[in-house]
């Protein structure tokens, strides 16, 4: 997903979406509801078995996994702080865990499959919704994530050029504008490729 | 080959008229189309496929009037635009190149079939399935061809496809288009590459000034800009 599919053969790669979607929401349910660090830490091996099995490459996993660390780095202290080491622990744990997860399903699932998924999850409501336009907002609104993010920075290198600088306005003015003229030509693109209906 | 007709087109953004009165027989293989900024051209190839609708006067392909079969004939014509990231639609490359096949009544395997031929063709395949936003600029304007391409369009157009590449991949692309079987339109300011064409169309202010073989049409050019 948004690009960071990493392609395999995985069992985990060819588990169907929604099959690994459900296991993803009720792992996340579960492990919230456990309440021993011993079970916790059991999970967690699960968790390290399930990368191995899928292959997915260190680097690529260390990418979605890395910064929730960085955070847990100054959050578990605190929260040992002020309600001890258990809590700050089942904290951490449960959060590495869900993440891990979800880094688990970006990696190993393409936007098409997702689409694919919720169009059949849809099916019996197309009456009322059409699945295949919802499914095409999603992956245009998966596909801005990267585009948005470089008008951001080319906004700020060519300020940086110019030597100006300046609120935050200043910035969000050129970014919107310029995120509006690419909305404008993607628009145009769809309906070339005879997607406007 | 299915021909392209402007019979007295005119269109204006708002007061500022645009093109005047046009009237052109597209039906050669490989056209060429030069002039200032400004000048009309994009608006002129944009009402091929119905992306814009002339205030006055038809435009047809194979016979279809445009502006009430902009569907169908969006299907025979592939469109190219300048900026490749604005035609990449899904996040990986494979994705892309199958999602011009959607609602096309095709089995997943045919998708995936041709998808892979069209990738192999422009030597995508070993991109399949990288993001296609981390593609370099030439490779994202061969991904948009090979998108167009998947569809097997009778026509192409493309408007100024190689403004934002280097003069390599500029040479690339160009070459690839003019080797195409389909018709091809091209809107162009690489004027080295225009021999190559069979048509040249000079654009001026919303009027064709010159409609000639390279040679004669590039000579009018240069004459309007010196
Ligand atoms: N959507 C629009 N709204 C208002 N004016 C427009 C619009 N699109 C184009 N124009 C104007 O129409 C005129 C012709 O534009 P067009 O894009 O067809 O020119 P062009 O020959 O493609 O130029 P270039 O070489 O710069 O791409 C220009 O003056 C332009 O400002
Ligand atoms: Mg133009």
């Amino acid at each position: 997903m948004i690009g960071l599919y990493h392609p395999g053969h995985s069992l985990i790669h060819r588990a169907p979406m929604l099959l690994k979607l459900s296991l993803l929401s009720l792992a996340v349910l579960l492990v919230g509801l456990l309440g021993e660090l011993g079970q916790l830490g059991a999970c967690l091996l699960a968790v390290i078995a399930l990368f191995l099995l899928a292959r997915v490459p260190l680097g690529a996993a260390w990418k979605q996994i890395g910064p929730i660390l960085w955070i847990l780095v100054i959050a578990v202290p605190l929260q040992a702080l002020f309600a001890g080491w258990t809590t700050a622990g089942l904290m951490a744990g449960r959060l590495l865990i869900a993440v891990a997860l979800a880094a688990l399903f970006t990696l190993t699932t393409t936007v098409t499959a997702v689409l694919e998924g919720f169009q059949k999850l849809l099916r019996p409501f197309r009456r009322w919704v059409d699945a295949d336009r919802v499914g095409l907002l999603l992956a245009l609104t998966l596909r801005c994530i990267p585009l948005v993010a470089e008008i951001v920075s080319e906004v700020i290198e060519a300020r940086r050029a110019r030597g100006t600088q300046g609120s935050l306005l200043a910035l969000a003015v050129p970014v919107v504008v310029r995120s509006l003229y690419a909305a404008d030509a993607i628009g145009e693109a769809l309906a070339a490729r005879g997607l406007d209906d | 080959m299915s021909t392209i007709d402007f019979d007295g087109v005119s269109h204006a953004f708002g007061e500022r008229m645009v093109l005047r009165d046009i009237r052109l027989s597209l039906t050669e293989q490989r056209i060429g189309i030069v002039g200032a900024n400004g000048s009309g051209k994009s608006t002129l190839v944009r009402l091929i496929n119905g992306l814009i609708r002339p205030d006055t006067g038809t435009v047809s392909v194979g016979g279809l009037d445009v502006a009430r079969n902009a569907k169908a004939v969006r299907r025979q014509v592939g469109f190219i635009f300048t900026n490749p990231d604005n035609q990449i639609v899904m996040p990986t490359v494979a994705e892309d190149v199958a999602f011009t096949l959607r609602r096309r009544g095709l089995t997943p395997l045919e998708i995936t079939t041709r998808t892979q031929a069209a990738l192999e063709r422009f030597g995508l395949d070993q991109h399949a399935d990288h993001p296609a936003h981390r593609l370099s600029g030439g490779q994202k304007q061969l991904l948009a061809l090979a998108a167009v391409l998947v569809a097997e369009p009778e026509i192409v157009v493309a408007d100024e496809p190689t403004t934002l590449l280097d003069a390599r991949n500029a040479r690339r692309i160009t070459e690839l288009l003019l080797g195409l079987s389909q018709q091809v339109i091209v809107v162009t300011h690489q004027l080295d590459l225009l021999a190559a064409f069979d048509r040249v169309i000079v654009m001026e202010d919303g009027r064709v000034v010159a409609d000639n073989a390279p040679d004669a049409a590039l000579g009018a050019y240069r004459e309007l800009l010196a």
